[in-house]
């Protein structure tokens, strides 16, 4: 049973990011890219990890793609499809160095896999993660939202119009 | 059960459509999509090392990386803001101000 959700949500999961770099359309690739992040949302609830599945999509599908939405909608997505696609000799180089990448991080990856299942001990997901971040990695945690307020000031600087010249 | 290494397997298969998709597309907002499949690939990773090592450091790691790609998305979008003001385009192979 877990086997057979787990093939479903991988088969979503990879198809999603085939669709998301060979769409032309960056709106459909956006909407790709929303279909993957729900895909890995399920993986993260079949890992025994809820918190960070509702945090997937509460950040990632909520946030990060209605932000590349908003995106297209500034920049005006019926500009953004008149890029021109690429030679068909560059996909293949591309695809080459890809599956290249692959079997390197799959050789590096696997030795490491390998092991014994451990059985689900019961967990409390949210009270673990919870007390870590408020002890361990309390420094981490606020240095996070030190980089949330850097780039909240970032983007607005960057994205004011000039008022001079 | 489904043994560790599928889930390996699959994070990596996604990390190298990311890349795949940095090298051919040639819209910036595609690309910044492509980096966000590449940073959900390794946070895969890292939580099924958390699930099969029995440590909850994994999910942890997972939720910094999270507050980082979201700071990397605003600014990375408003860097395309003001590049769209500039050259009225996203492709990347127009922007070539450095160029000499």
């Amino acid at each position: 049973m877990e086997m057979a959700i787990f093939v479903v949500l991988a088969i979503l999961a990879v198809g999603a990011g085939v669709g998301v770099i060979a769409q032309r359309d960056p709106f459909k690739s956006a909407l790709f890219l929303l279909l993957n992040f729900c895909s890995l949302a399920g993986l993260y609830l079949l890992l025994n990890a809820q918190f960070v599945a509702i945090v997937q999509i509460i950040i990632y599908a909520g946030a990060v793609v209605v932000l590349f939405l908003f995106m297209m909608m500034l920049v005006g997505v019926e500009r953004a499809r008149e890029i021109p696609n690429l030679r068909p000799y560059q996909w293949l180089l591309a695809a080459f160095l890809g599956l290249l990448l692959l079997a390197g991080v799959v050789w590096a990856l696997l030795p490491a896999g390998t092991g014994a299942v451990p059985s689900l001990s019961p967990s409390d997901n949210v009270r673990d993660i919870g007390a870590a971040l408020l002890t361990d990695y309390a420094v981490p945690f606020e240095l996070a939202s030190l980089v949330l307020l850097v780039a909240i000031i970032g983007s607005v600087v960057l994205a004011k119009k000039k008022l001079e010249g | 059960m489904v043994p560790a290494s599928f889930y390996l397997i699959l994070s990596a298969v996604l990390f190298t459509l990311g890349v795949v998709g940095v090298l051919v597309r040639r819209n910036a907002l595609v690309m910044l999509m492509s980096v966000e499949l590449m940073l959900n690939a390794v946070n895969l990773t890292l939580i099924t090392y958390s699930r099969f090592l029995e440590s909850i450091e994994g999910q942890i790691f997972v939720l910094l990386v999270m507050a980082v790609a979201a700071a990397e998305v605003a600014v990375g979008l408003s860097i395309i803001v003001s590049l769209y003001r500039h050259k009225e385009t996203t492709d990347v192979d127009e922007i070539n101000l450095l160029k000499g």
